[in-house]
């Protein structure tokens, strides 16, 4: 019997009906060991340096903006553009704060942020949930460069290549001192980032989760069930979009600093690295290839400032080879091992 | 018993191949079609036509006295009409219980719920019950990929019918299936069939299938219909005997 | 008067070099249906070694230990080109990219990505973050005056050795026997193959081909400009605006799209410069939703 089968066989018992209810518990183990790694990462936070806690905080992020690109990878769509979705919830925090906007708390200015994010996705996902291939991934490029564009020249608006602060008066309310500030940024995103990504594992049982990938397979099919291909991709692009926002918003209020550089097209690309290098399989793999990517790219670059491309470059190169699900299915896989190979 | 589904004059050229020449067909409400013909006689063209996936340069399709010409596969499906494919489309990296799970949240227009998962108990119930019918009972969760020919036709087969159709129009539904189950599976599929009083249309190239379930025969040759009765009729005119039985030539 | 003048000069040059680097972009698109990101490494690296070699063989612009004549400057940019092209490019393919020729388009790009990123610390670790100008060829030159203002000679060479090498392109494809393959397999991949051509060897020579034409834009761009690091980041973004425009697979259209945008970026710079950049992505947003498969066709786009 499958854990399926025996999860649906033996209904309401005890200890089972909120994992049930959650949708848990037909997860891997390699999910559960990430949402055990979350938890852990929750209660060590207290005794962890300063800037592990801001590298975790931007991970995270980061992560979140790739689970978007994730969403739509699952439909073999490749979103070169997501610097403009990171930008513009970035920007909207640091606007909101430059132009005097009454609320100076993080949260709301967050909340803002995504919802700027998600009104230009559902503006661009009019024209872009056409395409496909890579003229999907152009049309992306193109419209994250306008607004690099526009960020970098009309600088007396958005301050150029200098870029604007992002500093919230509080969280929440609170008002951290100095030395908990990173704290208190590192359980707002990492509270927000689990929630957000259990989201996203509810949207990758669901209906629509499931229809982009039987969009990957066969679209005409699809359109032969009576469902919209382009409703379907639009939707996953307008949640992908407010992932974006969400990050961008989250990671300036991290930095507190916002510059043009997080539209550019080489933002984007690094979305899709990570991607690609955590793996499509699970609402987990963006995050493992957040975290993974900031502690190479930090130690790297200490290095040598000089190669932490040429390494991140080879190891994509070989995990495009040799590795294509990415660091999640070596991790799924050595969990297969683990087990002895007796349920996958 | 009314007219479920007509073309009306209609004409559809492939460059300079008359796919379909000034073809009128009526379908009646609850009659089990069979449609025959040489290759590239319009049959599937004619599936094509009638489901939006093609339009025709002249005519008009009707359902239920409506017109549907001008609209696409996806609102043909929804009113009613669904189509399995003469080259099985499936969802090959979605397991067997995947595919007919997407069928069935789709047509009760369950799809875009985003809370509730795919797998819901009633469904999953519903889904196996369906896929039991065409003979799948274990080896539900395996990927399509991994499916036989004559299993993915069925399969194909098995999520058109699922969606509740009243015109059920299947493109070859046996070819691809071996010689001992092809009247198995027909006499699963057509006794259900019955059952529901679903238009069933079929295409075939197995005379015997034909005989044996259509209740009604269309020849089909050169885009046009060469001959329209019960198979025995049918089968007798001399025109039919040699055009497609290729007899006396 | 003299603005439109202005404009159009800068235009020109600005096409030129945009022009080698998109003909060979879209000229290997065309035929592997890969869109090359390391495209913009290779004109950097085109860059870096042309500068390098003029810089070392006429330090300070004087002839150096080998007292070469300054004229011989120009060879050396040809030579320079054709180095990185001839090597680089049959490496890149050979090695990694023909790994993943089957493997649709958009994991091919993502590799070349990765690619990119790795040349980019290769070219900082071999010539430094520092700004390489190497001017002799530039300066040799010196200006004509035009309409009563002065412009450099310089660009116009640039424009000469594009026009040059369209010429070759065109004679290439046209009338030699390799040509003649290569347009078989840009045709029908499966039926080149059927018919018992060496695709994989189309492919090297097609890769390489177009590694030399962005290879020689940055050569010969070398001396206009500051070698810097971010040479190659920018020009690909600006390679890929010019071959939507102008229509992938299409070398015709990479010279009208690399046309477009250099006069539509001249003008932009000399009457609103805050939005020399957006005109341009602008243009490639416009083209992509209106005309997606650019203004001289070229592949089959994939939309619904």
């Amino acid at each position: 019997m499958t854990l399926e089968e025996r999860s649906l066989a033996a209904p309401e018992l005890a200890g089972r009906r909120l994992p049930r209810a959650l949708g848990l518990l037909e997860a891997s183990g390699a999910v559960r060991a990430a949402v055990a790694v979350l938890v852990v990462l929750a209660l060590v936070a207290p005794l962890l340096p300063g800037w592990l806690l801001f590298l975790l905080t931007v991970a995270f992020a980061k992560g979140l903006v790739v689970l978007g690109v994730v969403l739509l990878l699952r439909g073999d769509l490749v979103s070169f553009g997501h610097g403009l979705f990171y930008a513009a919830g970035a920007y909207t925090v640091a606007f909101a704060l430059r132009w005097g906007v009454p609320v100076r708390d993080a949260a709301p200015l967050v909340l803002l942020g995504t919802l700027v994010a998600t009104v230009v996705a559902a503006l661009v996902g009019l024209f872009i949930a056409r395409y496909r291939g890579i003229f999907f991934g152009m049309l992306s490029t193109a419209f994250t460069m306008i607004l690099y564009s526009l960020l970098l020249k009309l600088y007396w608006l958005t301050g150029g290549t200098d870029g604007l602060a992002a500093r919230p008066a509080g969280i929440l309310g609170l008002q951290p001192a100095a030395d908990t500030l990173r704290l208190t940024q590192y359980y707002f995103v990492l509270v927000l980032t689990a929630a957000v990504t259990y989201g996203a594992y509810r949207l990758a049982a669901s209906p629509l989760g499931y229809l982009m990938r039987a969009i990957y397979d066969n679209e005409i099919r699809v359109e032969y069930m009576g469902a919209s291909v382009r409703q379907a991709i639009y939707r996953t692009y307008v949640i992908s979009g407010a992932l974006g926002g969400l990050g961008g918003a989250l990671a300036a209020v991290a930095v507190g600093h916002v510059a043009p550089d997080l539209a550019y097209w080489t933002s984007s690309g690094e979305f899709v690295f990570v991607a690609l290098f955590g793996g499509a399989g699970s609402v987990f793999a963006p995050l493992l290839g957040a975290v993974v990517f900031e502690f190479v790219r930090n130690y790297a670059f200490k290095l040598s400032p000089y190669t932490w491309q040429l390494l991140l470059g080879s190891v994509l190169v070989l995990v495009i080879l040799f590795a294509p699900g990415g660091l999640w299915s070596l991790l799924e896989r050595l969990a297969q091992r683990a087990r002895g190979g007796k349920r996958s | 018993m009314g007219v479920v589904l007509e073309t009306v004059n209609v004409t559809r050229y492939f460059g300079a191949v008359k796919a379909a020449d000034d073809l009128s067909v009526q379908l009646a409400e609850g009659q089990t079609v069979g449609i025959v013909g040489p290759n590239g006689s319009g049959k599937t063209t004619f599936v094509n036509l009638v489901t939006g996936y093609v339009k025709p340069a002249r005519g008009a399709v009707r359902f239920r006295g409506r017109d549907i010409t001008p609209l696409t596969p996806r609102q043909i499906t929804r009113l009613g009409i669904a189509r399995s494919f003469q080259i099985p489309q499936l969802y090959l990296r979605l397991s067997v219980l995947e595919n007919m799970l997407l069928a069935l949240a789709i047509r009760e227009q369950q799809h875009w719920d985003l809370w509730r998962p795919l797998k819901l108990p009633a469904r999953v119930e519903e889904a196996r019950c369906l896929l039991a019918q065409f003979g799948f009972d274990t080896g539900v969760d395996q990927p399509c990929a991994a499916l036989p020919e004559g299993g993915r036709k069925l399969l194909d087969v098995a999520l058109s019918f699922a969606l509740r159709p009243s015109v059920l129009l299947l493109d070859e539904p046996t070819s691809g299936v071996s010689v001992e189950d092809k009247f198995a599976v027909m006499d699963r599929l057509m006794s259900v069939v019955r059952q529901s009083a679903i238009t069933a249309v079929f295409i075939e190239h197995d005379m015997e299938v034909v005989a044996r379930y259509a209740e009604r025969v269309l020849v089909f040759a050169e885009g046009r219909i060469l001959a329209d009765g019960g198979p025995a009729a049918v089968f007798a005119n001399p025109a039919v005997r040699t055009h497609v039985l290729g007899e006396g030539v | 008067m003299e603005q439109l003048l202005r404009v159009a000069v800068d235009g020109l040059s600005f096409a030129s070099y945009l022009f080698l680097v998109s003909a060979g972009l879209t000229f290997i698109y065309g035929v592997m249906r890969i869109l090359n990101v390391a495209h913009g490494s290779l004109y950097g690296l085109g860059a870096y070694m042309a500068a390098w070699l003029v810089l070392r063989l006429w330090p300070g612009g004087a002839p150096g230990a080998l007292a070469l004549p300054p004229v011989w400057s120009y060879g050396v940019l040809l030579l320079a080109a054709l180095i990185i092209g001839l090597v680089v490019g049959p490496l890149l393919e050979r090695v990694f990219i023909q790994r993943v020729v089957d493997r649709g388009e958009v994991i091919p790009l993502v590799l070349t990505f990765a690619l990119f990123l790795m040349l980019e610390d290769i070219m900082k670790l071999i010539w430094g973050v520092n700004p390489l100008g190497a001017d002799l060829p530039y300066a040799m030159l010196g200006a004509v005056s035009l309409a009563g203002v002065n412009y450099p000679v310089y660009p116009f060479l640039l424009t000469g050795v594009a026009v040059v090498a369209a010429a070759a392109l065109w004679l290439i494809i046209n009338r030699s026997r390799f040509g003649k393959l290569v347009i078989a397999v840009i045709a029908d991949r499966e039926v080149s193959r059927a018919l018992g051509i060496d695709v994989p060897r189309i492919y090297t020579f097609a890769f390489t081909l177009g590694a030399v034409l962005a290879a020689l834009g940055g050569a010969f761009s070398a001396p206009m400009i500051s070698v810097v690091p971010g040479v190659s980041v920018e020009v690909i973004i600006l390679a890929f605006a010019v071959t939507t425009i102008g229509g992938l697979g299409s070398i015709g259209g990479a010279a009208i799209g690399a046309l477009l945008v250099g006069v539509l970026r001249a003008a932009a710079v000399h009457y609103v410069p805050e939005l020399d950049l957006f005109v341009i992505y602008a243009l490639m947003t416009a083209i992509l939703l209106v005309k997606p498969r650019g203004l001289f066709g070229g592949v089959e786009v994939r939309r619904i």
